[in-house]
């Protein structure tokens, strides 16, 4: 039918974009991933999986165990990481729920000031902590006002890149999670609680289950760019002491000649958020299976 | 008898006998009763994220040359300083001028691009339709990092056309803008199209246009408002990006304000006219993404639809 035609021939110039720019790159990162190295340390990539070399990608799987050269990376993308989600959940969840419970004038404003964040440049709001974080900037000079002391923040302190993970990511969490709580139908937090549920046990039984799809939807939305993470580090931190996996990464393909290596990072990188991402796709699937039940 | 105070009887009339005393004040264990420590944490969260910005930009207008301790107002930083203010300073203007250029060429391409596979997606049936709508969200699902890699591997190491042809720089960073792109301009797109929903197009085929006049004169013009918003965010998102910029990009005359900031945010010697090139930055997006809303609510209201007053706002977020 020439219909069809036609709506193919749309979306093809996008489509063949998509090949070009995503499919083909990414198998460049396989190739050299499972490539060799030349005599001037440049990489040669193999694109055929027959003739793969894996040296590299054996290397990279071992050093990101417990060990290994990047296992300080690893435990400390999952520490960050971890404590991050916890945190924008543990401040995110009560200014998703408080905003998507009013109405009127109030919620338009509150929605404009909590989006806002969402569309000032991720750096200048790094800049915007290094100006108060610096020796004799302002956090300090509050500190040691209240007599607590004079802290070194931008130089490997982990509780720095923390907040600053936290600061820069938590606006994405909250805005799922927004979405998810407007959606649900007042009615149903009525009829529990004429039902004679508790408060606590409203939320529990039933606010908390029901925006729990978009609970997951923001932790995916953060986890994922904070796995390729470089930045907040180099910039808050500076020090190697705190490197993630992204600084990893970025040192071998950006800094060095060990391209091959940085590939093979990227899909050890790859493996760790897919394994996330089974987890997550098999969690709603569940949710949407309990949904229809 | 004395009428004092204490007198069990009158006490228990008061008293309603099924509530139960409480540990608590009142305010805090009413459930219909203001919600102040919602309120509260909402406020402080909002004081933490837009404050320190505030601050960033205010520190633009210091009359010395620290970014973290006030020394008085002046604009010397914006145009004072004959060579090292942002409008004067070459390291800036030219980062500023490279920065809006990127953001057009990204734009003029990854909206057409993006548009015409929506309209393409949303309708196509068939063998490899599945996958196509899978590779749409490949680069949503993708840390930046990883896609920025991949780009600078294929591009430097891959010796077949049309890759030979594609050197970093400007052209690069243009090709990896428009690929993030592109899914945003999808996601913008085809939420518009499902609140069309087929009804208009319909009307119009039982009027006698065909396939092409019913997509030229009556779902092009429904879907223009959208199709502006997102032009006008992928303007925002290329002015934002940097990890993929950086990894595309070839020498100084390359580097735009987000990398001017990766390289200097630390520096002792960088002036206040860094955070004066960073909030020009902020400015120019806020306008980008404030008209991308302003569009979208116009025709939202003016088409007559009822909109959730979030709606807009999600569009441009891309959910749901």
């Amino acid at each position: 039918m020439a219909e069809r035609g036609l709506w193919r021939g749309l979306a093809i110039p996008g489509v063949v974009w998509l090949l070009l720019f995503v499919v083909v790159p990414a198998y460049a990162v396989v190739a050299v991933a499972f490539g060799k190295i030349d005599t001037l340390l440049q990489p040669v990539p193999v694109w055929n999986p027959l003739d793969w070399n894996v040296g590299f990608v054996k290397e990279a799987f071992s050093g990101v165990i417990p060990g290994g050269t990047y296992w300080s990376a690893t435990r400390n993308t999952l520490l960050y990481v971890g404590t991050t989600v916890a945190l924008c959940f543990a401040i995110g969840y009560p200014v998703a729920y408080y905003v998507a419970r009013l109405s009127g004038r109030t919620k338009g404003l509150l929605l404009l000031l909590i989006f806002l964040p969402f569309w000032v440049s991720y750096l200048m709001r790094m800049l915007a902590w290094i100006g108060l974080l610096a020796p004799n900037g302002y956090v300090n000079e509050v500190l040691g006002f209240l007599g607590i002391g004079h802290t070194d923040w931008l130089d490997g302190n982990p509780f720095s890149v923390i907040a600053a993970l936290t600061y820069g990511y938590i606006p994405y969490f909250i805005l799922p999670v927004y979405a998810g709580l407007d959606r649900i139908d007042m009615r149903l937090i009525e009829a529990a609680r004429d039902l004679g549920a508790s408060r606590i046990r409203t939320f529990l039984r039933v606010t908390l289950p029901l925006s729990w799809p978009s609970i997951l939807a923001g932790t995916v939305l953060i986890v994922l760019p904070m796995f390729g993470d470089y930045y907040t580090n180099d910039l808050i931190s500076g020090s190697p002491n705190t490197n993630m996996l992204g600084n990893s990464v970025n040192l071998l393909v950006q800094g060095g000649s060990q391209k091959n290596l940085g590939a093979a990072m990227v899909l050890v990188l790859m493996t760790i958020l897919a394994i996330g991402m089974l987890y997550y796709l098999w969690e709603t699937n569940r949710q949407a299976r309990r949904a229809r039940a | 008898m004395s009428a004092t105070a204490t007198e069990p009887g009158s006490a228990t009339v008061a008293r309603p006998p099924a509530v139960r005393p409480s540990r608590w004040p009142a305010w805090l264990t009413n459930p219909w009763g203001r919600p102040r420590f919602l309120a509260l944490t909402t406020w402080v969260y909002i004081a933490w994220a837009l404050l320190p910005v505030l601050a960033a930009i205010l520190f633009s207008f210091n009359d010395g040359r620290s970014r973290s301790v006030w020394q008085g107002f002046s604009t010397r930083w914006w145009w004072g300083d004959p060579d090292l203010s942002v409008f004067h300073n070459p390291t800036y203007t030219d980062a500023l001028t490279h920065s809006l250029e990127l953001a057009a060429l990204a734009m003029l391409i990854a909206t057409p691009l993006g548009f015409l596979l929506a309209i393409g997606l949303s309708r196509w049936r068939g063998r490899g339709s599945g996958s196509a709508n899978f590779l749409m969200l490949v680069p949503l699902t993708t840390p930046e990092l990883a896609m920025a890699v991949s780009l600078l591997l294929v591009f430097t190491q891959l010796s077949v056309l049309p890759f030979t042809a594609i050197h970093l720089g400007t052209t690069a960073q243009v090709i990896g803008q428009v690929t993030f792109s592109i899914s945003y301009v999808v996601v913008i797109v085809r939420s518009r199209l499902a609140q069309i929903g087929p009804e208009y197009e319909e009307a119009a085929r039982d009027l006698g246009a065909s396939t092409r006049q019913s997509l030229q004169h009556v779902l092009l013009p429904m879907l223009l408002p959208a199709v502006l918003a997102s032009a006008l965010i992928v303007f925002a998102l290329s002015i934002d990006d940097f990890v993929v910029t950086q990894y595309m990009s070839s020498s100084g005359e390359t580097t735009t304000v987000p990398m001017l900031l990766y390289a200097n945010a630390r520096g002792g010697a960088t002036t206040p006219a860094l955070n004066a090139v960073a909030t020009i930055m902020v400015v120019v997006t806020l306008i980008g993404v404030g008209g991308a809303y302003l569009v979208l609510r116009w025709f939202g209201r003016h088409s007559g639809e009822q909109q959730k007053q979030s709606g807009a706002m999600a569009d441009l977020t891309g959910i749901e």
